[in-house]
């Protein structure tokens, strides 16, 4: 057996990834696997915060100098990738300027469990990546979103009321507890960390494993939907990842990220959101029918990643490696 | 010993995206206070994020049939048209009517 195959397998082999399945196994019989909904909100928090925690106690570590370059290149990948999204959709689908801006929406943030799920598989493979990745997550997740709400109102009558929809973004859970977690792991360092270790470090996987039982359930209800969507909506929702995922390589060497902060950066860019974006684009953006952009970025996108995006993203900056950058 | 007197009971089905601006705007309106819910079911709409958000609101308040009839043209006007939202007006019996403006 050659070695990418073996990288393939041991992702899908990996408990969080099988548990996904379960869920997504549990939908198709008709069972129901959901969790409560405060154990599921309880686990979302845990899983954001800690991330953020981790990201600040490693972007101490790093040096002002390493981060500038990179940072500037996530920025930029998160103005332009809803942008290639919209294009993209354009070509592959019949869908209105609306639901392209929805899609572009998404497509241009990132997902927090798809990142993290890269970054156990990245250390279950011994590929060491940059402490600082978690701060790239931060800065993609919301340029995207702001991008594709501009390209889905640009067509309707009606003003977008932006004030409103950045505090509702900027105040959103998600970046709240994200960079919190980011400002309060720097604050407190590693001194500080390693009181918290057992239990946002030693219960992580556990409770990550957890959550991605619940994300199958979400996913499979979510498929159902995707038959409605059409063929060209599913090309869309798996080869855009391939290539958004081969740009953000890209520019991660680029930017002098090494393999395996490249590959990150490679798995941001080719992650949708489905928390972040979905509230957000609701409110803003609600002639956007949720059937669409959930169906892709849930539905198809993420158990794509999840299952053979971040190996294939890994494989394609190992191969890279040296030519670029 | 207080009489018991009518009111209106506005109550709002909605997708849980929407609680925040709900909420604000029905105190901007003029309501004394209001009461949320975690709701689930179905209806015509279908078209919602609340999957991943968790579900619906259910939010009641108490007002005067004036204030209750401005809260209803209020929702059409900004949500019944893109949002799953529902909502009706039920009569109510209270004392201390004089806190239902």
């Amino acid at each position: 057996m050659d070695s990418s195959a073996q990288v393939i397998i041991a992702n899908l082999t990996s408990p969080p990834v099988l548990a996904f399945a379960l869920g997504l196994l549990a939908v198709l019989v008709k069972g129901d696997l959901r969790l409560p909904d405060p154990i599921y909100q309880g686990l979302s928090i845990y899983l954001l915060l800690g991330i953020g925690i981790k990201g600040g106690v490693a972007l101490r570590q790093s040096e002002l100098s390493d981060v500038a370059v990179p940072a500037i290149a996530t920025i930029v990948l998160g103005l332009l990738i809803p942008v290639l999204a919209y294009l993209f959709s354009g070509k592959l689908t019949r869908l209105s300027e609306v639901d392209r801006g929805a899609l572009a929406a998404h497509y241009g943030s990132t997902s927090l469990v798809t990142f993290t799920a890269a970054l156990v598989f990245l250390e279950q493979s011994s590929i060491s990546y940059e402490g600082f990745a978690t701060t790239l997550l931060a800065l993609l997740e919301i340029p995207g979103i702001i991008v594709g709400l501009m390209l889905g109102t640009r067509h309707l009558k009606r003003e977008i009321s932006w004030s409103e929809s950045l505090q509702e973004i900027f105040s959103s859970r998600s970046i709240l507890l994200l960079v919190g977690g980011l400002v309060l792991g720097f604050a407190t360092g590693a001194v500080g960390y390693a009181k918290i270790e057992p239990f946002f470090g030693g219960l992580f996987i556990g409770m990550l494993t957890l959550f991605l039982l619940e994300m199958g359930t979400l996913a499979g209800r979510r498929m159902r939907d995707v038959k409605t969507a059409g063929a060209g909506l599913i090309v869309f929702a798996i080869v855009f990842p391939i290539f958004s995922g081969i740009l953000g390589v890209l520019f991660g060497y680029v930017s002098g990220l090494s393999m395996g902060g490249a590959a990150v950066l490679g798995v941001l860019a080719a992650s949708a959101s489905y928390i972040a974006a979905p509230a957000a684009v609701r409110l803003a953006l609600p002639e956007a029918n949720p059937g669409i952009y959930l169906a892709a970025s849930l539905g198809i996108t993420f158990p794509f990643n999840l299952t053979i995006g971040i190996p294939l993203i890994v494989l394609v900056a190992q191969s890279l490696e040296g030519m670029v950058g | 010993m207080s009489d018991l007197t009518a009111v209106s009971l506005v109550t709002i089905v909605a997708e849980t995206a929407l609680k925040p601006r709900l909420t604000k705007d029905l105190m901007n309106l003029g309501v004394s206070g209001y009461t949320v819910t975690a709701a689930n079911g179905e209806g015509s709409r279908n078209r919602r994020a609340g999957d991943v958000d968790g579900g619906n609101v259910m939010i009641q308040c108490l007002a005067s049939r004036d204030l209750s009839l401005a809260i209803m043209n209020h929702l059409e006007a900004e949500y019944f048209e893109n949002y799953a939202v529902v909502a009706w007006v039920s009569s109510a019996e209270v004392i201390r009517k004089e806190r239902y403006s």
